[in-house]
């Protein structure tokens, strides 16, 4: 499986990364050499496998239903790019 | 030519929960911007979730009450997209293996009964706010609602008009309160719809459906869902087809609209969260959470009707809340079973006005239901006319008084059922109002009405109303 | 003191410490003179705080003037910069983050803190733990001690180098596919990567969280246990922490090696070992069967899918982990933008360096709709044959070793043009963080000994999970009977 251009920038702005339009190809070009490198895979039968998708076979522990935070909403936003009346500001955005 | 209406709703149910479902922040509705936001809230590099057990009982509850499967082993996964008002840049949800899946709900529209399959309800966690007042132009963030639980409900495209998702929303919205694990409050939106709205001729495939996003209260469903059946007929009628897309209703157009953040493909890449492994529901916890559920509202209704006597309308209204259930039967025990009736119609009538009148729920009414008893039981001996009856109520809404007799006799309101008392005044009336008896006797049925206007009148309203029908007629007869 | 103390083990810091040889702030105070003299030529470090680190030390020495014991009260110690240090900078070495103070602790680093220990400040590291020889920082490199025109390995580079220049006396770092193992490879030293789920992630910056692991690295196998047990333990801030018992890792340091049966795998001997890492090995596996060992060969015929399936499984969970470096509550935002996609888009071009947007964009990839199963599910499954593997032939062993790295320190440069080839230096480790397993790496010599600078190698030893006692006790009795663990690059002491 080979990504074409269009590709490459389809996934770019799923995963919110500019690319130039030189950045796009040699981006391209280092995608194809790692998923040729992947490719090796589809050549295993892995019929009845159950996929893992953690390191251990454990179920989750839950939390009882307490509060357990205070507000640190000062030492959050000291290290915000924007805020102003508590809010976190961003670009409008438009719905 | 006829159209058929095919419709699904997705319901966001904020759950009932002290803390957030993956972190130790508050819920509370209301706080200071950003206040209740954690660092797992808030998604500071390096945190992580830890699931809160409520949020998976207020799941089990759920299920049970639907009478739907309870997945023993299911999955939390991340839904990946970006949005200011979500800041991991993925929901976690779940995906492939719910919590729930299946069941339904019984709704009634008019005098027909429909069952309403759930695909399915799983849980996960809400997103914040984005607050669009001009901050120069920009959006601000508050992140106090990322994080609050949700229990996703969603219904198959059973629905075929606006009337029935609305019947659908409010019986869930009724479930979901009665159950206790969601406050139902739809202003601070605490309970959200999204409608799946989509028509075809009848026999044709599906038609492509628009979903209607964030409805949250049940006349704007109604209103959104009429609106776009009405906009997807015109579409297809004028030869344009309908592109799937994710739509906005504006309350104050009463439109439609796709929404433009929406206009990209979406691809969300779901895959299970590595931060949380598999949620175990064991047999002993489902055991453990039925034993703690109410008596449901469709297992109550049943049981009114057949231990009351209501027919299935006044059953399914007595059962709105679970509140207004408890008043009633309250009531009943102090009435007696004999007048269940006579408590059902002073609830859904009288109590029903007042408290609509006066913007209080049930649990909030100033007659409580033993009060209620107490006047309908001066009712069913006679006591009150149902006239005299209303003012007792009234007294006690307004605090004049302990209970009915109390009233009753402070008031002087007693009924007078002496017959003898009663020919009296009759004898007076008929004497004073020469010219009605002879109306009467011309067959003026209506002159009989003032005669006994005039009786009633005469004794502030406490005579017996029946009594002084029948002894008028025979003294006129006589 | 028979030692230098920048050249002296935990355990005789220990008892200088106990016995008033030594202060806390003394201590601290050498190894940041230490620091400031020849971190200049290793870039290991990458945020300091003089006045923090001596309040900090003072402060444990008030506490050992109150009356408080323990092993580590007052000993010095940096931290990988993926940890999260409150009121220190946390970048993770990247821009996105270079100017985040964290307003937090990660759980393993107030462990630290809380038993006793100094934060001498945080460490150099590949971009987000993505690298395998500390050229992705956008600090700088992290150069070898043993040879400044080499690299240290990776990720935990900045970690490897600062124990190996006696910068520090042991260090934090974390493994995902063999960040602690093969830069402690690489530059000479014992690197731990414990059992998946026995140290806390929380405050460990996300890469791959399936795989991720804390762990120590230090001289020697010793230290890395009295480490390890200050660092281990549950956490109910970490879903995937596992609700073991406390241990004293150095309790079966002395057990004699009688007995104990070590696996070969057959895959981690064949073609891809440089000759000198395999004579090396092989003299190390001579020396465990002069110890009482005794070897048997083993196959784990799946390994060799394990850095392909790794290189599905890991930039899927990190395209998704690095999603919230979006410019909105923390972290580079980009000047100027158009909208806010355009906010987000340049943000991350700008903030994210080539390795981790080209892991990025490969994660997207692999989850996307329509390919979700070829890639990311296949290398699932593909996960569970390579592990299941491993529960076979622990049937038959007690351990298993192998090189760390199949060659020693490379030059700079010498793989960073060809991403596969850099993937390809994690081939003996990345099967273990599939399986959740403990590995390590021990110093067994050196390759390249023609040359002016002979450069350490490392083997690896496998356990069973919770094995890591088992492993510290093989690797401790190696290292009584060898010393290529006391040496040190030349001119750091």
């Amino acid at each position: 499986m080979s990504l074409s251009l269009e590709e490459v920038g389809r996934i770019a702005r799923l995963a919110r990364i500019e690319l130039s339009p030189a950045q796009a190809e040699s981006t391209r070009d280092q995608l194809n050499g790692i998923l040729g490198f992947i490719e090796q895979l589809q050549a295993v039968n892995t019929d009845g496998i159950q996929p893992m998708s953690h390191a251990v076979d454990v179920v989750q522990r839950l939390r009882p239903d307490t509060v357990t935070e205070s507000d640190r909403r000062e030492d959050f936003h000291q290290v915000a790019p924007e805020t102003e009346a508590g809010l976190y500001l961003v670009p409008r955005v438009i719905e | 030519m006829t159209w058929e209406v095919v419709i699904g709703l997705e319901t966001h149910t904020q759950l009932q929960t002290q803390s957030k479902i993956f972190s130790g922040a508050a819920t509370a509705f209301g706080a200071a911007p950003n206040a209740q936001a954690c660092a797992v809230d808030i998604a500071l590099p390096g945190v992580l979730p830890v699931l809160n057990r409520e949020a998976v009982v207020c799941a089990i509850r759920f299920g049970l009450a639907v009478d739907a499967q309870i997945a023993s082993r299911s999955i939390f996964a991340r839904k990946n997209y970006f949005y200011p008002d979500l800041p991991k840049g993925y929901q976690i949800s779940q995906f492939e293996i719910p919590v729930v899946s299946g069941g339904g709900i019984t709704i009634r529209v008019g005098e027909s009964e429909k069952f309403v399959r759930l695909t399915r309800a799983h849980l996960e966690e809400d997103a914040g706010k984005s607050l669009h007042e001009d901050f120069h132009g920009k959006t601000g963030i508050d992140l106090n609602r990322a994080g609050t639980p949700l229990l996703e409900i969603v219904s198959e495209p059973d629905m075929s008009s606006a009337t029935e998702a609305v019947a659908y929303a409010r019986a869930l919205h009724g479930l979901v309160t009665w159950i206790g694990i969601c406050d139902g409050n739809m202003q601070e939106g605490s309970f959200r719809c999204d409608a799946n709205v989509s028509v075809r001729r009848p026999g044709a495939p599906l038609g492509t459906r628009r979903e209607i996003k964030n409805l949250n209260s049940f006349r704007f469903l109604e209103q959104a869902i009429n609106y776009e059946i009405q906009w997807q007929i015109n579409e297809i009628e004028e030869g344009r087809a309908i592109r799937q897309a994710t739509v906005l209703f504006d309350p104050d157009t009463g439109e439609t609209r796709a929404m433009r953040s929406k206009e990209d493909a979406q691809d969300y890449r779901y895959f299970p969260d590595p931060d949380l492994l598999p949620l175990e529901i064991k047999a002993g916890w489902i055991d453990e959470v039925k034993a703690g559920l109410p008596e449901l509202p469709a297992a109550m209704q049943q049981r009114f009707v057949k231990d009351y006597g209501l027919s299935a309308y006044d059953a399914v209204t007595l059962t709105a809340t679970r509140d207004t259930a408890r008043y009633f039967e309250d009531a009943v025990t102090g009435a007696g079973k004999v007048n269940a009736k006579l408590c059902a119609n002073w609830v859904m009538g009288e109590i029903a006005a007042r408290l609509n009148k006066a913007d209080l729920e049930i649990a909030a009414a100033p007659v409580s239901a033993a009060q209620l008893a107490g006047v309908i039981l001066r009712i069913a001996d006679n006591t009150l006319s149902n006239k005299i009856a209303r003012d007792v109520f009234d007294a006690l809404w307004n605090g004049e008084g302990r209970d009915a007799d109390v009233v009753i006799e402070t008031k002087g309101l007693k009924q007078i059922t002496d017959t003898g008392a009663i020919e009296k005044i009759i004898d007076e009336i008929l004497a004073a109002n020469q010219k009605s008896v002879e109306e009467f006797r011309a067959g003026k049925e209506k002159a009989f009405n003032a005669l006994v206007g005039q009786a009633m009148k005469a004794t502030k309203g406490k005579a017996n109303p029946q009594q002084v029908n029948e002894l008028l007629r025979a003294r006129l007869a006589g | 003191m028979s030692v230098r103390l920048e050249n002296a083990s935990l355990k005789a810091l220990s008892t200088a410490l106990a016995a008033r040889e030594v202060s806390a702030v003394e201590l601290a105070t050498l190894f940041l003179d230490r620091i400031e003299r020849l971190n200049p030529s290793f870039n290991a470090f990458i945020t300091l705080d003089r006045d923090k680190t001596l309040d900090q030390a003072a402060r444990m020495d008030a506490r050992r003037a109150a009356g408080e014991t323990g092993p580590l009260l007052g000993i010095p110690l940096a931290h990988k910069d993926i940890f999260c240090t409150e009121g220190w900078l946390t970048t993770c070495g990247s821009k996105m983050l270079s100017n985040f103070v964290s307003p937090y602790d990660a759980t393993v680093v107030a462990r630290l803190k809380a038993a006793g220990m100094v934060t001498l400040g945080k460490l150099n590291m590949d971009e987000f733990a993505m690298g395998s020889s500390n050229e992705t920082s956008h600090f700088g490199p992290v150069r070898n001690p043993w040879d400044t025109n080499r690299v240290p390995g990776g990720s935990s580079g900045g970690s490897a180098a600062a124990v190996a220049a006696r910068l520090a006396p042991v260090v934090t770092g974390t493994d995902t596919g063999g960040s602690i193992r093969q830069p402690a490879s690489l530059c000479g030293l014992t690197g731990l990567k414990p059992t998946y789920g026995l140290c806390s992630r929380y405050g460990m910056i996300a890469f791959a969280s399936s795989l991720d692991q804390a762990g120590p690295m230090a001289k020697s196998a010793e230290d890395c246990a009295w480490l390890l047990s200050a660092m281990a333990g549950f956490d109910e801030r970490d879903s995937t922490s596992l609700a073991h018992p406390a241990e004293d890792y150095a309790r079966d340091l002395d057990q004699p090696l009688a007995g104990l049966r070590i696996g070969l795998p057959r895959e981690f001997f064949g073609p891809g070992m440089d000759d000198d890492v395999r004579v090396a090995v092989e003299a190390a596996l001579a020396q465990y069967r002069a110890l009482g060992a005794t070897t048997v060969n083993i196959s784990l015929p799946n390994s060799g899918l394990s850095v392909p399936a790794y290189y599905v499984i890991a930039p899927a969970e990190a395209s998704s982990n690095l999603s919230r470096f979006d410019g909105v509550r923390y972290g580079h935002r980009a000047a100027e933008y158009a909208d806010l996609v355009d906010m987000y888009s340049k943000t991350r071009a700008e903030g994210f360096g080539a390795e981790v947007k080209r892991r990025i964009l490969i994660g997207t990839y692999v989850l996307s709709h329509g390919y979700y199963d070829a890639y990311y599910l296949k290398a699932q499954k593909i996960r569970r044959l390579i592990a299941s593997d491993f529960t076979e032939a622990f049937k038959v062993c007690d351990l298993i070793a192998s090189p760390a790295s199949p060659s020693v320190a490379f030059r700079f440069g010498e793989k960073s043009a060809d991403p596969v080839q850099m993937y390809l230096s994690d081939i003996y480790t990345i099967s273990t963080n599939l399986a959740g397993l403990p590995g390590m790496s021990l110093p067994c010599g050196f390759g390249q000994a023609n040359l002016p600078n002979p450069m350490p190698v490392g083997l690896q030893l496998i356990g069973p999970w919770f094995g890591e006692a088992k492993m510290l006790n093989a690797a401790h009795q190696y290292q009584l009977a060898t010393d290529w663990h006391t040496r040190a690059p030349e001119g750091v002491l």
